[in-house]
């Protein structure tokens, strides 16, 4: 379960999940949506007829850390430079991540993901992604994988540590998750390139 | 700006002189993906594959230039290719940014 492949015959990107798996993968691209859309680039305090006619995009870092590592400065030395960019491109790649993580949501609800899962739910759900759509699913898999990383404290090397943690820590179990996406997420780039 | 010069300077000479055409490199810009914790290593390598279109012999190389040195000047171009390259590595999640080639 939880690994893709692609179809010899319709070359389509497939993998099976359980119920468990492809609820917990809709909940984690539902909270990005989520954050996406609904966190504020920089806490609004304007007064709101000036908030309202402004149609440009944030020109300042994110200050929610996930989002400043989603969309991270593109020029180091140069400010004005960096805010440009900023307001030119940050409102479109908050879309596209959107758009990105919504089609894995689209995806599992159309392999059968039921609105609400019932616990004791023998499910599986089979997802067949053409090469459009498994773009967009590997392209979301970084996003959710930085994501929990960022709200982690995700470092390099840092494997012994996470093993140390007893089975029942939370961060240990939220660790497990990032691990089984980057094992998803590697299934999805051998298919893709084979 | 060294605070002890004492000669008055024409505020308009330092952009005349940043402007001059020493020598004009053909490609002047550049981005830069730098290593993070997470991508992982043939993610990287499928999206200079597949966003650049470069082999993977040298989208390898680049990718392990990342992950030893910690960066990898991965495109050079006009200001506004490497915009756009910049705006692209961002939409696939790796984190890089943009400068004058020294």
């Amino acid at each position: 379960m939880g690994a893709f492949h692609r179809d010899r015959r319709s070359k389509h990107l497939v993998a099976t999940f359980t119920g468990f798996e492809a609820d917990l993968l809709r909940s984690l691209a539902s909270q990005l949506v989520e954050l996406l859309h609904h966190e504020a680039a920089v806490p609004d305090d304007r007064d709101p007829l000036e908030a309202l006619l402004d149609f440009g995009g944030p020109t300042s870092a994110p200050e929610d850390p996930v989002l400043a590592r989603l969309f991270p400065t593109a020029y180091t030395d140069d400010e004005e430079a960096a805010s440009d960019f900023r307001r030119f491109t940050e409102n479109t790649l908050r879309d596209g991540k959107a758009r990105a993580a919504s089609a894995i949501i689209d995806g599992l609800e159309e392999g059968g993901l039921p609105d609400e899962l019932e616990e004791d739910d023998a499910l599986v759900i089979d997802v067949e992604l053409a090469e459009p759509d498994a773009q967009l699913w590997l392209r979301s898999f970084t996003d959710l994988r930085l994501a929990l990383a960022v709200r982690l404290g995700v470092e390099d090397d840092d494997e012994e540590y996470w093993a140390s943690l007893p089975d029942d820590d939370p961060r240990a179990r939220a660790h497990d998750v990032y691990d089984w996406v980057g094992g998803l997420q590697e299934t999805l780039v051998h298919a893709l390139t084979h | 700006m060294p605070a002890a010069s004492p000669v008055e300077v024409d505020p308009t000479a330092a952009s005349s002189t940043e402007g001059e055409p020493v020598v004009t490199p053909a490609k002047p810009w550049v981005t830069i993906v730098w290593n993070d914790p997470v991508n992982l290593m043939s993610y990287v390598t499928y999206v200079f594959q597949h966003y650049f279109g470069y082999s993977k012999k040298k989208a390898e190389k680049l990718m392990m230039e990342v992950h030893e040195d910690g960066r990898s000047v991965v495109s050079a171009g006009s200001r506004e290719e490497m915009e756009r390259d910049v705006q692209a590595m961002h939409e696939y999640g790796l984190w890089a940014t943009m400068q004058k080639d020294d």
